[in-house]
């Protein structure tokens, strides 16, 4: 029973790393960005707790209606209000490239998934397949049941052994 | 299922405040995907309708947003914006920024990519800051930060040098229009840097100050222009430059 405790407590203590490794400067970014993040989820709690909504009396009538208040959205203008020019700043130059891109990308992807099957067609289009499928998929599976079975023999030597000192034959 | 949906009259037309643009229509058939309808700036519900509450022209896309296209001076923070912003005082834990609303908003002194307790930037009363708006809401101060919702700052944060103008909000749409037509033109002649905050500000820096004159003049000038209009302005202000 001591020995368990023993045991557990030495892996509890593996588990965390050391003091002076947790001094160190690149351990100390991480552990400052996860500070970070939990301080801005609490943040974002609070103020979403901050903010009282009136649901019984906007939830029944408007469901259909949303509010969007931003004419960035809206009339769908670039990203970012910095731009350089002529390599004036080609920093700002290569930001903005990959903002217009992001903000492109994000835009493609809605499409598509307009374009494409819903998740609701696509479950309904397996439900039907379901069958087809599954004779597919068991087919494979006992099949790959089988050469397990037929190999078990072999596989077993295969087993993790610790190397052990045999004994030679006496003949 | 809806059982109703919106007939939307005036679309491309002039509506002043209290016009109902849209009323609530039974529709017989049940439409069983589900249409969010996505109302802009300037309309609101009131009752079974909906409303304007702005002048301007209203617009649609793709029939599912609404919103009316005004031009106004005064900005009114929305969240997420990002605007140019005029550090006004320096507070225990943020800046007080003037972003040109009915108030001025606080800038934490942490809400800066890589901030720090011990190593957060100084920026002194009269510093240009280029932010987002973190909290816009009616009746509360807005909170600014120069960082995107990763933590990135993404071109935002302090603006050094150049030289900042005001103009109305509608010539900050068309400046960050992506078939806006001033930038690229001016951005064709000569080589600068500018910074459109949808406050209607707008920071620009050049290699000269008389280039920066100019380009402010072209901007200025572009507001009420078409396409060609502009290219022969700056070729012309360009010409002038030369002589």
């Amino acid at each position: 029973m001591v020995k368990i405790y023993k045991m557990a407590a030495e892996s509890k203590e593996r588990k965390s790393l050391s003091k002076n490794l947790l001094k160190m400067k690149f351990m100390q970014r991480t552990e400052e960005a996860k500070l970070r993040q939990q301080l801005e989820d609490e943040e974002k709690r609070e103020i979403d707790e901050a903010h009282w909504v009136l649901d019984n009396v906007e939830g029944a009538r408007e469901d259909m209606i949303e509010y969007e208040t931003s004419y960035v959205v809206c009339e769908d203008l670039v990203p970012t209000g910095r731009m350089s020019f002529k390599k004036f700043n080609p920093a700002v130059e290569k930001l903005f490239k990959e903002l217009t891109a992001q903000k492109e990308l994000a835009e493609c992807e809605v499409r598509e998934m307009e374009d494409t099957v819903s998740d609701e067609q696509m479950a309904e289009r397996y439900d039907s397949l379901i069958d087809t499928v599954d004779k597919k998929f068991g087919g494979k599976r006992k099949r790959h049941n089988n050469e397990v079975t037929l190999d078990f023999d072999r596989a077993r030597p295969f087993k993790k052994h610790k190397a052990q000192f045999k004994k030679p034959k006496e003949d | 299922m809806a059982d109703h949906s919106y007939d939307f009259h005036f679309v491309n037309e002039v509506v002043l405040p209290g016009d109902i643009v849209a009323e609530k229509v039974k529709t017989k058939q049940i439409v069983v995907k589900k249409i969010k309808l996505k109302l802009g700036p300037g309309l609101r519900m009131d009752k079974d309708n909906i409303i304007a509450y702005k002048c301007g022209v209203l617009r649609e896309k793709d029939s599912t947003m609404f919103w009316i296209d005004n031009d106004q001076k005064r900005y009114i923070p929305v969240k997420n914006d990002k605007v140019v912003g005029i550090v006004t005082n320096r507070g225990g834990e943020s800046y007080q920024v003037d972003i040109g609303s009915s108030m001025a908003s606080a800038l934490p002194f942490l809400a800066f990519e890589g901030a720090t307790k011990k190593n957060k930037p100084q920026l002194k009363i009269g510093d240009l800051v280029y932010g987002r708006l973190s909290v816009a809401n009616k009746d509360m101060e807005a909170e600014l930060v120069c960082t995107d919702t990763n933590g990135k700052a993404n071109g935002m944060g302090p603006l050094k040098d150049g030289f900042l103008f005001t103009h109305s909000l509608g010539l900050t749409r068309k400046l960050l229009n992506p078939d806006g037509a001033v930038l690229k033109v001016l951005g064709k002649v000569f080589s600068f840097e500018s910074t459109v905050g949808l406050n209607g500000r707008t920071w620009v820096n050049s290699n000269s100050s008389d280039h920066t004159i100019l380009i402010v003049n072209a901007i200025e000038q572009s507001e009420y222009m078409t396409l060609s209009q502009i290219k022969q302005n700056v070729h012309r202000l360009a010409e002038g430059m030369r002589e």
